[in-house]
């Protein structure tokens, strides 16, 4: 059914292509896991002001999509004069979107560490540096450990969408083939398949990462 | 700053808003349909039979793994040629929405549904409820509560999903803006910023009450 001598000769177009989402996913997802730390520091250190501009970004960036977020960033920031080339709109995109989601991951596993731990920490005696330090932050990392994953995971999957401001991602180059050769079949074979060579081995790294952080607290 | 005038040209806002309507439309219709795929693969999912176990945990690994636009792309262009199921844009969108919608929200019904203790079930039987009795009036009341706040929330993520629509040709709220661009290049050439501004706020006015109504629910139910 599949024509397999094509499928292995346009192969090594979806290797360029998975480089391509791994490298914008890579910068994207970091840039978004420092967005995240920065805003769940400021919502659990309760700064004021900047916390209510980390709320309203974090509302902005869970409500929109990202295809809008980037033809805003790629076609419309131009007109201001900030122009960026279209892996940096990708990666800032990716960054922004991503920013909120790790954010509310983190948080949510600094709240679930008990306010007895705290307590205790001051009791014995560690000053509330060392008590965030050695205390707080350890358990919350276990916590969110499988929330940043899942959005490791589904940061990647979103990067599919860059290839609409023509950088060359595994689904542009799907989409080149089947444009180009009329190849359907083969091309969203390869397709599936890059997908799944990317995302399955983080997929099962994360179920495990969860089972094992679930068995730490029991 | 001249340039925001092109949101007051005749059209510009009315055509907006009618592309509004059907990214609305696309998502209401996806929503309407993925609630009883789900509620069926949300029963077939708690049932111990390992063959249906492995099918459906085989789709919902598989819904869950491939990015939307590549189960789009699978849609529109494999399924044509597969089985000469000529969908148009569209329709691959609704269907492959109502797919991945179902299949997530059959997660969460699975999840809802074995969320209730089994002393539920046995208290009922024991009070002479039958079968279906007991669903409706003891398990279910129960399971909409912890369902409803989630579902809300993948509503969200449907319509946010929905902007896809625009890269297979359906002419919806972002393809709508690209047309007015075009159509205005020379006189308002700054005007993409003010058009992608619009779009993108529209979403936002859309997609942020669902997303309050689900962490106000989420709120109240909590500790009942």
């Amino acid at each position: 059914m599949l024509d397999w001598a094509f499928v292995s000769r346009y192969a090594p177009f979806f290797v360029t292509g998975a480089e391509m989402t791994l490298f914008i996913s890579v910068f994207g997802i970091a840039l978004a896991i420092l967005t995240g730390l920065v805003c769940a520091a400021i919502e659990t250190a309760r700064i004021p002001v900047l916390r209510q501009i980390v709320r309203v970004y974090i509302e902005v960036s869970r409500n929109t999509p990202l295809l809008v977020q980037l033809y805003f960033l790629y076609f419309g920031l131009p007109k201001l004069g900030f122009v960026w080339s279209a892996e940096m709109c990708a990666i800032i995109g990716l960054g922004f979107l991503g920013g909120s989601y790790m954010s509310e991951a983190m948080r949510a596993g600094l709240e679930a560490v008990p306010q007895i731990q705290r307590e205790n920490a001051y009791m014995l005696g560690l000053s509330s540096r060392q008590t965030m330090l050695h205390v707080v932050i350890p358990q919350a990392i276990s916590t969110s450990i499988p929330g940043v994953v899942a959005n490791v995971i589904f940061l990647i999957k979103e990067s599919s969408v860059v290839s609409a401001i023509a950088l060359a991602d595994v689904m542009y180059m799907a989409k080149d083939l089947i444009g180009m050769y009329y190849t359907t079949y083969e091309a969203l074979f390869l397709l599936i398949v890059t997908y799944l060579i990317i995302l399955l081995p983080i997929s099962i790294i994360g179920t495990w990462l969860e089972r094992r952080f679930d068995y730490a607290k029991r | 700053m001249q340039s925001a005038n092109i949101l007051l040209q005749p059209g510009v806002m009315p055509r907006l808003l009618q592309g509004l309507w059907v990214t609305i439309w696309l998502a209401a219709v996806s929503v309407a349909l993925s609630v009883p795929v789900g509620l069926v693969t949300g029963w077939l999912m708690t049932l111990r039979n390992p063959v249906i176990r492995v099918i459906m945990r085989i789709y919902l690994d598989f819904i869950r793994i491939m990015p939307q636009l590549a189960l789009l792309f699978i849609a529109f262009y494999g399924l044509a040629r597969a089985w000469d199921w000529n969908l148009d844009a569209t329709g691959a969108c609704v269907f492959v929405f109502v797919l991945w919608g179902g299949a997530e929200l059959g997660d969460l019904v699975r999840g809802a549904l074995e969320s209730i203790p089994a002393i539920q079930y046995e208290s009922s039987y024991m009070l002479g409820l039958s079968n279906w009795q007991t669903f409706t009036h003891v398990i279910l009341p129960q399971a909409v509560r912890r369902l409803l706040p989630a579902s809300v929330n993948l509503a969200t993520r449907i319509v946010k999903t929905t902007s896809l629509a625009t890269l297979l040709g359906v002419v919806e709220v972002i393809k709508v803006g690209q047309q007015i661009i075009d159509a205005h290049r020379f006189d308002y050439p700054a005007g993409t910023l003010w058009v992608y501004g619009v779009i993108f706020a529209m979403y936002f006015v859309v997609c942020w009450p669902l997303s309050m109504a689900a962490r106000y629910l989420e709120k109240r139910w909590a500790n009942e």
